[in-house]
C-alpha cells in the first residue's frame, strides 16, 4: 500500500500574526512554522496503514526551502521519502495553482491513497484536497475521522461526521481523503526518528522539472485575489454581575440581557 | 559566526516541547504534590528516545551531539524540573561514566538497557561527610581475591532507588597513593547485590517527582571486573563526568528560567490592577526585560560551552560558568516570576511556585555555586 501525504507549512498557532504594510499579507519574518495540524493527522493515519499493510509513505509539499523542515519532521515521524516543489514563481499562488503543481508531482507516482488535511489553518480554504483529487481523476472524501482499508487493499471505508450523524462512505482505491480532527493522535517525532530522517531521500522539484508553465502560477495567476486583511475585532472586557444573593444577580443578568445586550 | 541550530536540532526542540506540554505539564503538579516518581512518564520519555542521546547507535543510543541533548533537557525543564532531572541525571551521570570510561564488555552489558530507558543507573559520588570535598570519600573497596568488598554509604543519589534502577557507579577508596593521599576508583555495583541497599529519600523541597536515594554498602562483594577504567582514576572520571553534567544542569537553569519568564509574561499581561495590565507598569516591564536579557545571555554561554564540547575543545571553565550563570539566572527569574504573580505565586495552583522551589537545587547539585567559582578562579589563574 503506497500512500502519499500532502503537507503544508503554516504559522504556529501561538504566533502573533502581524499584517504587512501592504494590507494584503502577513509579516513572515519572525514567524515560527509548523506542520499544518490537519496534515499531521494525515501523516499519522498513513503511517498506521503502512504499519498494517506495508508499502511506502511519501510526503509532498510545496513552498520555499524552509518547508524542508516540515518534510523532515514527517520523515522523522516515520514517512519514507519526501518531495518538495519549490520555485520562486510559486510565491503567492492560490489553492488551485497549488493543487495543479501537486497533481503534476503526484500523477506519475504509484499510489493507493492520498491524504491531505481538511484545510490549512492559515487561510482556511479547504480547496487543495478536493481540487487535487479532481485533477488526478480519483474519488475523494473530505473531513474523515475514521479510515478502514479493506483487507484486499482495493477499497476504503471511511467515516465522516455530519450534523449529529456519521456518514459511512466506501470508495474504491486509489482515493483521496482529507483528514479531520479526531482521526487519530499523531505521534511525536522521536529522537531516533529524527536521526534516521537525515538519511531519507528528499527530492526538490522546480516547475520546469514538472513540465509546468511558470506563468500559470504565482500572484499574477491568482483566480482568487486578496483585497484586504484585517485583524479580528478586539474582544471587549467581560462584566461581573454584582448582587447580594443569587436571585438579585439573576435579576440583574436578565435586565442586562434585555436592556443592554438586547438578546431577550 | 553562525548562531543557527541545525534542522535536526530545530525539529528536536519542537518535538520535545510538544511532548513536555502534552505529556508532562498535565501531571507535573500532582506528581510534585505527591512526591511521586512516575513510571508512566518515564516510559514515555524513554519511548521518545530521551535516554542515550549522545551515545553511539552501536550501544543503542541516538548518536546526537551534546548540544542536542542540552536542548532536549532545556525543553523538559521549561515545563518541569523533576522530569528534566530524571533525564539529565540518567544521561550525564548514569550513562555518561559507563559510556566514556567503561570497557567494551561493560558498555555492551549496560548501555543498551540504559539507552532504551528500561533501566536507570545512579552516580554515587556524594557522601554524608563528603559534599564539595568529594575527594574525601570514605566508602572503601578492598580487593579480596577476585572480588571487591565495599563498605560505606552515599547520599542524594538521583535515579538509584526506582523499581528500574539497575545499579550505581560508586567512587570508592581502593588504597593509598604513593604521596599518601587516598587512591580513588569507580566501581559498578548492580542492584540486588547482597550488601547493597538503595533507599528512597523523602521530604525534598524540590524535584519532588524525581528519585533521590541513600545508598548503603555493607560488605558488598562485586567482581573485580566491575572496576570502571584504570584503578586510581576514579576522581578524575567523576570530575570529567561532572564537566559534562554541569552543562545539563545549565540546561535545567536555562529551561526553567524560560518557563518562569513565559508564565510571568503571560500573567503580567492578563492581571489588571489600577485599571491596566500590570506589565504596563515600568517596574514590572523592566523585570520582564531583565529576565529576557539574562535568558538570552544564559543561552549563549551554555550553547557556546556545548559547542566547545562537541568540537573536542577544552570546556571545563565554560561549563562551570554556564552551570553557575544559568542556575543564578533561573534564581532571579523564578524570584521575579513569583513576585509578578503576587499572592497567587505563593499558591501551588500556579506552577511558578514549583519552579521557585525547584530552582534552588541548581545552585547546589553537581557542584555548588561556590565550587563553580573555585573552578573558574583556578582556571583564570587567580589562585
Amino acid at each position: 500500500m503506497n500512500i502519499i501525504v500532502c503537507l503544508k507549512q503554516v504559522p504556529d498557532t501561538e504566533t502573533q500574526i502581524k499584517i504587512a504594510p501592504d494590507g494584503k499579507s502577513i509579516v513572515t519574518d519572525d514567524i515560527k512554522w509548523i506542520m499544518n495540524p490537519y496534515d499531521e493527522f494525515g501523516v499519522e493515519e498513513a503511517l498506521r496503514i503502512k504499519e498494517k499493510f506495508g508499502g511506502e509513505v511519501t510526503v509532498v509539499s510545496l513552498g520555499p526551502k524552509r518547508v524542508t523542515e516540515t518534510i523532515r519532521t514527517a520523515l522523522a515521524m516515520g514517512a519514507d521519502k519526501g518531495i518538495l516543489i519549490t520555485d520562486d514563481a510559486l510565491e503567492g499562488s492560490d489553492s488551485l495553482a497549488v493543487a495543479k503543481a501537486l497533481a503534476a508531482a503526484i500523477k506519475d507516482l504509484e499510489y493507493d491513497l492520498i491524504f491531505t488535511g481538511q484545510r490549512g489553518i492559515d487561510e482556511d480554504q479547504g480547496l487543495v484536497g478536493p481540487s487535487l483529487a479532481e485533477m488526478l481523476g480519483i474519488p475523494h472524501v473530505s473531513l474523515v475521522v475514521k479510515v478502514e482499508v479493506a483487507e484486499d487493499g482495493k477499497s476504503v471505508k471511511v467515516e465522516r461526521p455530519v450534523e449529529g450523524q456519521t456518514l459511512v462512505i466506501e470508495s474504491p482505491l486509489p482515493a483521496l481523503l482529507t483528514a479531520q480532527k479526531g482521526l487519530n493522535e499523531p505521534r511525536y517525532a522521536s529522537l531516533p526518528g529524527i536521526m534516521k530522517a537525515k538519511k531519507k531521500p528528499l527530492e526538490e522539484k522546480s516547475l520546469a522539472d514538472l513540465g509546468l508553465d511558470p506563468s500559470e502560477f504565482g500572484e499574477g495567476a491568482r483566480k482568487l485575489k486578496i483585497l484586504e486583511i484585517t485583524p479580528p475585532p478586539e474582544r471587549k472586557a467581560g462584566k461581573i454581575i454584582e448582587g447580594e444573593t443569587p436571585q438579585e444577580k439573576a435579576a440583574e443578568l436578565a435586565r442586562l440581557l434585555h436592556e443592554e445586550a438586547k438578546v431577550i | 559566526m553562525d548562531f543557527s541550530l541545525s534542522m535536526e536540532q530545530e525539529i528536536l526542540r519542537k518535538s520535545v516541547r510538544e511532548f513536555a506540554e502534552n505529556e508532562i505539564r498535565p501531571v507535573a503538579r500532582e506528581l510534585d504534590e505527591k512526591e511521586e516518581f512516575s513510571y508512566e512518564t518515564m516510559a514515555k520519555m524513554a519511548e521518545l528516545g530521551l535516554f542515550g542521546m549522545f551515545v553511539s547507535e552501536k550501544y543503542g543510543g541516538q548518536g546526537m551531539d551534546y548540544l542536542s541533548y542540552i536542548i532536549a533537557t532545556e525543553e523538559l525543564a521549561r515545563v518541569d524540573g523533576s522530569h528534566a532531572a530524571t533525564v539529565a541525571a540518567g544521561n550525564s551521570l548514569g550513562i555518561g561514566p559507563i559510556y566514556y570510561f567503561g570497557n567494551e564488555e561493560q558498555k555492551q552489558k549496560y548501555l543498551p538497557k540504559l539507552c532504551s530507558g528500561e533501566a536507570l543507573w545512579g552516580f554515587g559520588l556524594t557522601e554524608p561527610n563528603a559534599g564539595s570535598d568529594a575527594a574525601n570519600s570514605k566508602t572503601t573497596a578492598v580487593l579480596d581475591g577476585d572480588e571487591w568488598i565495599i563498605n560505606g554509604s552515599k547520599i542524594f543519589i538521583t535515579n538509584a532507588s526506582t523499581k528500574i534502577s539497575a545499579g550505581v557507579t560508586a567512587l570508592c577508596r581502593t588504597g593509598t597513593r604513593d604521596d599518601g593521599r587516598p587512591e580513588l576508583s569507580c566501581i559498578l555495583i548492580e542492584t540486588g547485590t547482597p550488601g547493597y541497599e538503595a533507599r528512597v529519600m523523602h521530604g525534598k523541597m524540590m524535584w519532588r517527582a524525581s528519585n533521590t536515594s541513600e545508598l548503603y554498602f555493607d560488605d558488598c562483594r562485586v567482581p573485580k571486573e566491575n572496576l570502571l577504567g584504570p584503578r586510581g582514576q576514579g576522581f578524575y572520571q567523576m570530575m570529567q563526568t561532572l564537566d559534562r553534567g554541569r552543562l545539563s544542569i545549565g540546561a535545567m537553569g536555562l529551561g526553567g528560567a524560560q518557563g518562569c519568564f513565559e508564565m510571568a509574561l503571560k500573567y503580567a499581561k492578563e492581571r489588571v490592577q489600577f485599571g491596566k495590565p500590570i506589565s504596563h507598569f515600568q517596574i514590572n516591564s523592566f523585570k520582564l526585560a531583565d529576565m529576557a536579557l539574562e535568558i538570552e545571555c544564559a543561552r549563549l554561554i551554555l550553547y557556546k560551552a556545548c559547542w566547545l564540547c562537541d568540537n573536542n575543545k577544552p570546556f571545563t571553565k565554560e561549563a562551570a560558568m554556564a552551570k553557575l550563570y544559568c542556575s543564578e539566572v533561573m534564581y532571579r527569574c523564578a524570584n521575579h516570576a513569583v513576585q509578578l504573580h503576587g499572592g497567587y505565586g505563593l499558591m501551588k495552583e500556579y506552577d511558578v511556585e514549583r519552579f521557585y522551589r525547584d530552582q534552588k537545587l541548581l545552585e547546589i547539585g553537581e557542584g555548588t555555586s561556590e565550587v563553580q567559582r573555585i573552578v573558574i578562579s583556578r582556571l583564570i589563574g587567580a589562585v
